[in-house]
């Protein structure tokens, strides 16, 4: 097991220094001066232009440029962002923590949600259970986040008033940050009612981004099983005479979970990408707004610091998936 | 569920010492602040959330109107030649304290100086802090324009200018010109944590910073303190909301009073609810379209104007701004001072435009029109705009390509002198004095930069450079009106529309009232 995860972690290192260089590209490819988008309609002077060019590091050459980044990236320094002038690691860290909380919640919703779905499809396959459940993925998987959001907050917060309609937590609760996460924090701060408040704000939001995986899994939990369910050694658990709950439940569900668990490491992606959208929507203050704002400023240093932390929290993730898949399945990391 | 949260949180805030939650105002924001420090920034965002609460100026905007007050000076006197300007300071003005910081003296003029000196001063230590860029400063021409600011005593401030400038006094009004605490600055230095000047404000407003959660909530307590009229609510939070449509439905739900920039289309279903108030008004900007005029056929002025007569504004307000502007006449807006009632609009007439063109012996004419890639209040979306345009001249037979840049490389590109098409821009307000859109967007100076149709017109400048050497506004005003009869005559832009601003809330709020200048300013807001 240890030389799979030594094996895994050595691929870690081109893909970090090929995510480094294209976060650095990236950002610089589109067209837009950061300085004259800063200055907007009021412009500024030449000399103006330069001092501020100089500070920023713009007049060195673009491999310069580039070094200092690295360099300042192995020490751990993403730089400070253009706009707010603070540094980009300090602002990421204080904003991610939103962003996984709310990314997590939106994954167990799906995965509760989607694994039975996928596996009740299944096992009744071709009957209108399948049907109904399957027609009901498809409506999830290609509804627009932005309208999905809208229409659950004028029903469930504008017509029924049983759920807030944005932000983290009610304006009345106020405590300083422990963890980051508002779940914890307001379980923390012994303040009566915060927790169901951190709870109730955090619903729509996370059904909102679930929705798309939920879809994805449930699809993919049922293909899964049905290629797993016409194996040989099913119709000879059924043949033996072993209840239908212990074969779907144990033989095929267990084995039908490796393309699954794929799905859901691929789906972090797919998250933080839906988090973008959801997070403007529900004003909920992580790092997916965070990021598109810091493009239209063509705030380089957010950007790309932003773009690598990213990238690196999603190889983590799949390092994670790939190290389930071994203890799922011993064959995989015998080999 | 909601009336348990709100009876939950009485009860807290009872429990924390602060009064019941009737006494905190909610405003839904639409953004996050860039930062607390003013003169770093231009953004309203930004100025909403420091300058307004926070910090105070040496002079101050009547609330809902461009006319200035005193403010942190209770006087001032202008010398005969105009480049001296002597403020006397209001004495017994105390700064916020906060966990870093409590002050042991009033507010005085080493305050004033500092929070001038260190914007324009390389070498004061808080002239590179935060990568201070000071965008407001040298854009107001401050660097030009103040030769020195010497400390006469404790409460009077000197500034020498190096020229006569009528509108100086409202720029000690703007957001860049608040006032912020030097002794704080200096504790910071020493501490080694300057940036906190910009991240823990500290300023003598009638608000004092309490916190600030990135992109989620910014809460302040009253200033119990204030020289001038106290705040009326004990509590003010910004819940920072980017979705308009949320922001509509958080004001509906209860959990904010105040929205500002309501999607327009929702505006009408706002004026027909029972339990929310609506208020609007123009607002201080102009959006126009900029011929070169410096580029054949657009050199004539004829040809100008007779494509300004083709331009149906009406369908432009109707369509872009889906009813919330107003036909612009004027180079400058309505509220502004000075504004030019008597002149006569271009109005929408294809055949007069057809005949004119004629007579100008122009025929086959194609042109381009600029849009911008970006949304503004002025101009909601450039390219629509860009289109009906495009429409309108096909009418008269003038032929129209739209062209478009990223934002960035379009206001680079549009300084062109030598540009090719007419350029769809904008202007909002800084100061509330006519100079600043005048001077700054038709005089010769601005040619190469924001006078982007490179139109000098020898009449025009000399009215308005006239005007700004007159301390009086009332001689000030007529030639400005003067200019316009030039500006119109001449006709550089077609002028489009002025936007008209709405404000959202919930009936309870007490004395909102519209800030022409754009701010959102709750110093005088209360809860009934």
């Amino acid at each position: 097991m240890l030389n799979y995860v030594l094996s895994r972690l050595l691929t870690f290192i081109p893909t970090f220094l090929g995510v480094t260089l294209i976060s650095f590209s990236f950002i610089r490819a589109l067209p837009g001066d950061p300085i004259v988008v800063m200055a907007g309609e009021r412009g500024l002077s030449d000399e103006r232009y330069a001092e501020l060019s100089k500070q920023y590091g713009f007049d060195q050459p673009i491999y310069v440029q580039f070094w200092d980044y690295f360099t300042g990236v192995l020490q751990g320094d993403l730089g400070t962002s253009f706009v707010t002038k603070r540094p980009v690691f300090d602002e990421f860290f204080a904003l991610f923590p939103a962003t996984l909380e709310l990314s997590i919640c939106a994954m167990i919703f799906a995965v509760v949600l989607g694994l039975p779905a996928g596996v009740i499809a299944a096992v009744n396959r071709g009957k209108f259970f399948d049907r109904a459940l399957m027609s009901t993925a498809l409506v999830g998987y290609s509804m627009p986040i932005f309208w999905w959001a809208l229409l659950l907050i004028i029903v469930f917060s504008g017509n029924l008033g049983w759920t807030p309609v944005s932000g983290r937590i009610s304006l009345m609760y106020y405590f300083p940050d422990a963890t980051g996460f508002m779940l914890i924090d307001s379980l923390m701060s012994g303040q009566q009612g915060a927790f169901s408040s951190a709870l109730l704000h955090l619903l729509l939001p996370a059904i909102v981004l679930g929705t798309i995986p939920l879809a994805v899994i449930a699809r993919q939990t049922r293909s899964a099983m049905l290629e797993v369910l016409g194996e040989d050694y099913i119709r000879t658990a059924r043949a033996k005479g072993m209840s239908p709950a212990r074969i779907n439940g144990i033989h095929a569900l267990r084995n039908a979970m490796i393309p699954v668990i794929t799905v859901i490491g691929l789906s972090v992606g797919t998250l933080l990408a839906g988090a973008i959208l959801t997070e403007t929507i529900f004003s909920w203050p992580g790092i997916g707004k965070w990021m598109v704002d810091s493009i239209f400023r063509r705030d380089y240093p957010v950007v790309q610091g932003g773009l690598l932390l990213i990238a690196v929290m999603v190889m983590v993730v799949n390092l994670t998936v790939d190290m389930l898949y071994g203890i799922i399945n011993p064959k995989i990391r015998k080999r | 569920m909601s009336f348990k949260h709100t009876l939950a949180g009485s009860v807290l805030l009872a429990a924390m010492g602060m009064s019941a939650s009737a006494q905190s105002l909610v405003y839904c924001s639409e953004g996050s602040p860039e930062g607390f420090d003013p003169a770093l920034y231009t953004s309203g965002t930004t100025f909403d959330a420091s300058s307004h609460p926070i910090y105070d100026h040496l002079a101050e905007f009547k609330v809902g109107t461009t006319e200035v007050e005193p403010g942190l000076a209770e006087s001032w006197e202008i010398s005969e030649d105009g480049k001296t300007v002597t403020f006397k300071l209001r004495e017994g003005v105390q700064f916020h304290s906060n966990d870093l910081f409590t002050p042991t003296r009033d507010m005085n003029a080493d305050d004033v100086i500092f929070s001038f000196d260190r914007q324009g001063n390389p070498d004061n230590p808080y002239n590179s802090y935060s990568g201070g860029t000071w965008e407001y400063y040298g854009g107001m021409s401050m660097p030009e324009l103040i030769e020195s600011i010497e400390k006469v005593d404790d409460y009077t401030v000197r500034f020498n200018l190096t020229r006569p400038e009528a509108p100086f006094i409202a720029n000690m009004a703007m957001d860049f010109a608040s006032i912020l605490s030097k002794e704080y600055a200096d504790a910071m230095l020493e501490a080694g944590t300057p940036e906190m000047l910009n991240q823990k404000p500290i300023g003598t407003g009638p608000f004092k910073f309490q916190d600030y959660q990135k992109d989620a909530v910014i809460r302040y307590v009253r200033n119990d303190d204030y020289y001038g009229d106290k705040a009326r609510v004990q509590n003010l939070i910004f819940a920072i909301t980017p979705d308009a449509s949320v922001r509509y439905q958080k004001v509906q739900a209860g959990e904010c009073h105040v929205m500002a920039y309501p999607n327009p289309a929702d505006i009408q279903a706002m004026k027909d609810a029972e339990d929310i108030v609506v208020m609007e008004q123009e607002g201080l900007n102009v959006g126009y379209l900029a011929y070169n005029t410096k580029v054949e056929p657009f050199d004539d002025p004829k040809v100008r104007k007779a494509l300004n007569h083709a331009i149906d504004k009406q369908a432009i307000i109707d369509v872009v701004f889906q009813g919330s502007g107003q036909i612009a006449k004027n180079p400058i807006p309505p509220t502004m001072w000075s504004y030019n009632e008597a002149i006569e609009d271009d109005n929408y007439d294809p055949e007069k435009a057809k005949q004119m063109l004629e007579e100008a012996g122009v025929s086959d004419l194609s042109m381009k029109i600029w849009a911008m890639p970006v949304q503004r209040p002025y101009n909601p979306n450039a390219r629509r705009m860009a289109e009906l345009i495009q429409a309108d001249m096909a009418e008269i037979g003038v032929d129209v390509e739209i062209v478009s840049y990223e934002w960035g490389e379009y206001l680079e590109r549009s300084k062109a002198e030598d540009r090719d098409g007419a350029v769809l821009l904008g202007w909002t307000g800084d100061n509330g004095d006519p100079d600043n859109f005048l001077a700054v967007l038709l005089s010769c100076d601005a040619v190469g930069g924001s006078n982007r149709a490179m139109w000098c017109n020898e009449e025009f400048d000399e009215l308005v450079n006239k005007a700004k050497t007159l301390s009086s506004q009332e001689e000030r005003a007529e030639l400005y009106k003067q200019a316009q009869e030039v500006f119109k005559d001449q006709a550089p832009w077609a002028t489009i529309a002025h936007s008209v601003v709405y404000m959202t809330m919930r009936p309870e709020v007490d004395n909102y009232v519209v800030h022409p200048l754009g701010g959102h300013i709750f110093n005088q807001v209360g809860l009934k």
